[in-house]
């Protein structure tokens, strides 16, 4: 042996990280995993398409559902479309928080740029609000009225939201009592505009020219339009036509009305969206990553808008989520959305971010109920019982074949199931990993994947004592062949792993999941357990010295005599 | 255990070997006749797509509060799937709440939707009333099966990739490839021809059997790569070297199938015999007969189309050409010399009375060696050594050698 190996330390630091894992399951607290929706039941949301969608239009917004309810874990959520408005979404066990939302939230993004706001008043008329007429709203408190003091601030409000919310903020001409459901972009009209340095008018085409200019000198119909409308009462969501092509009037959550540009980024100009808090802050946000043409169109916003007071708006479904001044020549790409998020609101809203826009929307509140298991309980057991059976087979198979080596080997198995076991906790804790009856049975045929690496492992060993090596040095230079096999063979079952995890859906992204999970577990297991195992067990005169039952004697490897231990008979016989 | 295991010492050293790269083409006429089935079966019966991939009907039965429990559920599974329509033969029975069961089942004619709600309701004791049907779509729509797919190919790509990569020789990527289209071939002619569902457990099981045929085959092409690249010490021609590498990892491939499939078979047994239906059973019957055959093709098929292959290259003849002369040099060189048999006279001792050298053809007592052949024409027979001769990893040459010093340098 050129290297002193020390397979004692080895087994002391695999037993730690085994143990740092289940002290990690004791911190999370559950020690049953989460079952799948065939075996536990779950959560049935049926979502109601609004208007006449078409059947692509549905099997698109499943689709897209799907990837959500599936896109931040594996989880095996099923969606199916029913008839044809009903999209339903099944998942297991308790549906976590913000889930209706992440699934029903059409997650149309835009960006736009802020013309005036109901607290700037710089269009015109939109002074001090008065009292609302809502009766709702009117038992709230006055004071809130005033809104971000500043109004460039990031959207966020130094009222934290829920029930202290402050009370809707109300154009002064608040004529039409309906005005949340009134259309808010009136169509463009050649009425001269008020005092303006440069009036936009809508070009021939109907559009509205570049909206960074439009913005300073927003067109008369848009402004009327803004002072037609009317926000909802702070809480509800405003129900507006969201249109990319013109101008858009809208509230936020806090009840600020806003004159809004024509559409400069669109959701598609995302590449991707993500939770989290930024450093050196405390509030949860969302940051947005463009693509490249997002990226340019964002710098020319942030160029145009730095250094002034002018805001932009980032819109959700015709809601404005934040407003926020540009603080920054931003070039790179990158923004984020703060403003009253909590870790799962925001991680919600990421999620749905990411997948993209539903191509319809759905009515709110959609009915939820608890299903049951899909599969009869005597399923479960039978399978589990069937698996214990034949692991039991398995044991004693490698017991009557390996003997005293069959012990490492069921060792091994125990120790890669405990590991298993805890990942499974972990996984089913961090990402909504859940345990469905393919899951199980999955698991249970990586036994025979686990175990062949020692098979191939063992066997390679035993060549080399049968072409004359004593077991302490047939160990490493069979576990040196060994090892490469293994490591090759499971790089194949890696890369079906990873492969099927990228690209498949539901119940097979799943499934890639286990695969992968017990293959990396296969590796660990055999690298830090059972090669150290052997090893030191090499140093005992029962192994190196054949004993009958070692598995290693001269009888079982089938040759007359095996090399021992001795120094001295150094190139002994075969 | 001991004569499976001076089994595997044979193997191992080569002085039994079960030739399988020569007969291969009995292998191929066998697995091509499987394959012909498989595909005929395919063919004739086609697939039977579970609910998740067609779509169905969904009925919706309102109960009583205490009745809507997993007995019921379960009670109304068995008597759907006994009223012995097609398409309700598996249905799918959930809770729904605590006041309603729903029943989902393919698609079905009107007529056999009456029949099923007559069912639902006889066995509920519901009212008509209490009885909603509507219409399922897909859940596996033709867009994640075509993701899927994409996945796959690419999986595929990647896969012929590595192992061209890791092993240096593409033919070795093709022969892995052509003996898992043969597993998948197989288990899903096997699939048609048993009838079962195919359920998203039965994608599950197929891509497992994708990894695990493939994670066969590379462990079995990982030996037969380290026997060729010493094939111009060992004097063995490519054949040789591969069907020594498949013999010696037979028992490996032997203990692995049957610690893998030991679990599956178990599972297939209570789920096919004693449950009779569900999605356990198509999972076990796609994993057996997958790995069986995986474990299968990566002897039977993949190493003799990998020497198939490789046959023509010129390496591979000189190799060849090279353990063809060594065989016949090997095989003559004690050509004449007599030997030992029961009765012959022993010249060393003293006392007795010197038998004369080489009169043994005239003197009947000495027999000719018969278990070997004498090879043609010139030398002598060399006796069988009585040691196995074979590489030895630790010295990287063959040991232990047993001729004298003299003839060692001619070798």
């Amino acid at each position: 042996m050129a290297r002193r190996r020390r397979p004692g330390r080895t087994l002391l630091g695999f037993f730690v990280g085994l143990a740092l894992a289940y002290g990690l399951v004791a911190l999370t607290g559950t020690w049953t995993p989460t079952l799948g929706l065939d075996l536990q039941g779950g959560t049935r949301i049926t979502l109601i398409a609004q208007g006449n969608p078409s059947e692509d239009n549905l099997v698109e917004a499943s689709e897209i559902i799907d990837q959500r309810v599936n896109g931040s874990g594996v989880s095996e959520a099923e969606v199916t479309t029913q008839g044809n408005q009903f999209v339903v979404v099944e998942i297991p066990g308790e549906s976590p928080d913000n889930l209706r939302e992440t699934v029903e939230r059409q997650a149309q993004l835009r960006f736009r740029v802020v013309a005036c706001t109901s607290a700037d008043g710089r269009c015109g008329a939109a002074t001090a609000p008065t009292a609302p007429t809502d009766p709702e709203a009117s038992t709230s408190p006055g004071a809130g009225v005033t809104a971000p003091s500043k109004p460039g601030k990031t959207g966020k409000n130094d009222q934290q939201n829920g029930s202290n919310r402050p009370p809707v903020a109300f154009a002064e001409k608040d004529k039409n009592g309906q005005g949340a459901t009134d259309e808010p972009t009136a169509d463009p009209t050649d009425e001269p505009t008020d005092g303006a340095s440069e009036p936009a008018q809508p070009d021939a085409e109907g559009g509205y020219g570049d909206p960074l200019t439009w913005m300073d000198a927003p067109d008369e119909a848009s402004i009327q339009a803004f002072q037609d409308y009317q926000c909802p009462p702070a809480g509800d969501t405003a129900l507006v036509e969201d249109d990319p092509d013109k101008p858009l009037v809208t509230c936020d959550d806090q009840g600020i009305k806003y004159l809004l540009s024509p559409a400069l980024i669109e959701g598609t100009e995302l590449a991707g969206a993500d939770a989290g808090i930024p450093q050196s802050q405390f509030d949860w946000v969302v940051s947005l990553d463009f693509d490249s043409s997002g990226t340019s169109k964002f710098t020319e916003i942030s160029r145009a808008l730095y250094g002034t007071e002018k805001q932009f708006a980032i819109v959700l479904d015709g809601q404005v989520l934040s407003a926020p001044t540009m603080d920054a020549v931003i070039t790179n790409g990158r923004a984020e959305i703060s403003g009253n998020f909590t870790e799962q609101s925001a991680t919600s809203l990421a999620t749905s971010l990411k997948f993209g826009a539903l191509p319809i929307a759905f009515e709110p509140d959609p009915p939820v109920e608890t299903v049951g298991p899909s599969l009869a309980g005597n399923q479960l057991s039978a399978g589990l019982w069937a698996g214990g059976i034949g692991l039991l087979l398995v044991m004693v198979y490698c017991l009557f074949y390996y003997r005293g080596l069959g012990l490492v080997v069921i060792a091994s198995l125990g120790v890669a199931a405990a590991a298993t076991y805890a990942m499974v906790l972990l996984l089913s804790e961090s990402a909504n990993f859940t345990l469905s009856l393919p899951g199980i049975a999955g698991l249970i045929v990586a036994v025979g994947i686990t175990a062949d690496s020692f098979i191939v492992y063992f066997e390679r060993m035993r060549d080399e004592m049968r072409d004359g090596k004593s077991m302490p040095v047939a160990v490493e230079a069979g576990w040196a062949r060994a090892r490469n096999t293994c490591l090759a063979a499971d790089t194949v079952s890696l890369l079906a792993a990873l492969v099927l995890y990228i690209f498949a859906a539901g119940v097979v992204k799943g499934f890639a999941f286990a695969l992968g999970l017990s293959t990396l577990i296969d590796l660990v297991v055999f690298f830090w357990f059972t090669h150290p195992m052997v090893s030191w067990l090499a140093r005992y005169k029962f192994f190196n010295g054949g004993h009958r039952l070692s598995g290693l004697s001269a009888e079982t490897l089938g040759v007359d005599s095996i090399a021992t231990a001795r120094p001295a008979r150094v190139g002994g016989r075969a | 255990m001991g004569r499976f295991s001076r089994l595997g010492n044979d193997l191992y050293n080569g002085r039994k070997s079960i030739d399988f790269v020569g007969r291969r083409w009995l292998w191929y006429a066998l697995s091509g006749v499987i394959v012909v089935v498989a595909i005929a079966g395919l063919g004739v019966r086609g697939l039977d797509y579970g609910i998740e991939f067609t779509g169905g009907a969904e009925f919706r039965v309102s109960v009583a509060a205490s009745e809507a429990t997993q007995d019921t559920a379960d009670e109304l599974r068995q008597a759907v799937a006994g009223t012995g329509i097609d398409a309700a033969s598996n249905p799918v029975v959930t809770t729904s709440g605590s006041e309603a069961i729903l029943v989902q089942t393919e698609p079905l004619t009107s007529d056999e939707s009456d029949q099923v709600s007559q069912i639902l309701l006889d066995t509920t004791g519901a009212a008509a009333g209490d009885l909603s049907q509507t219409e399922l779509g897909a859940s596996w729509g033709e867009r994640i099966a075509q993701r899927a797919l994409i996945g796959l190919a690419v999986f595929l790509v990647l896969v012929v990739l590595f192992i061209w990569a890791y092993f240096r020789e593409w033919k070795m990527s093709v022969a892995a490839l052509v003996a898992l289209a043969h597993d998948v071939l197989i288990t899903v002619g096997v699939y048609s021809i048993s009838g079962f569902e195919v359920t998203p457990a039965t994608v599950t099981g197929v891509l497992t059997i994708l990894g695990f045929s493939l994670y066969d085959t590379v462990v079995v092409f990982d030996k037969v790569r380290e026997n060729t690249k010493h094939m111009r010490e060992t004097h063995m021609s490519y054949a040789q070297a591969a069907n020594l590498a498949v013999n010696q990892t037979l028992v490996r491939s032997i203990n692995t199938s049957i610690v893998a499939l030991i679990p599956v078979g178990a599972i297939l047994y209570v789920s096919a015999v004693q449950l009779g239906s569900g999605n356990l059973q198509d999972l076990a019957l796609a994993l057996f007969v997958g790995m069986a055959a995986g474990a299968y093709s990566s002897i039977f098929i993949a190493t003799p189309l990998l020497v198939h292959m490789k046959s023509g290259e010129t390496e591979v003849q000189l190799a060849e050409r090279r353990a063809r002369a060594r065989e016949k040099a090997k095989a003559d060189r004690y050509a004449a010399v007599p030997s030992f048999s029961e009765g012959m006279a022993v010249t060393d001792d003293p006392e007795a009375t010197p038998a004369p050298r080489a009169t043994s053809d005239a003197e009947a007592p000495v027999a000719a060696p018969t278990a070997r052949q004498p090879a043609a024409g010139k030398g002598r027979t060399a006796p069988a050594s009585q040691r196995p001769v074979s590489r030895s990893g630790s010295s990287g040459r063959n040991q232990p050698s047993r001729s004298t010093k003299s003839k060692r340098g001619r070798r």
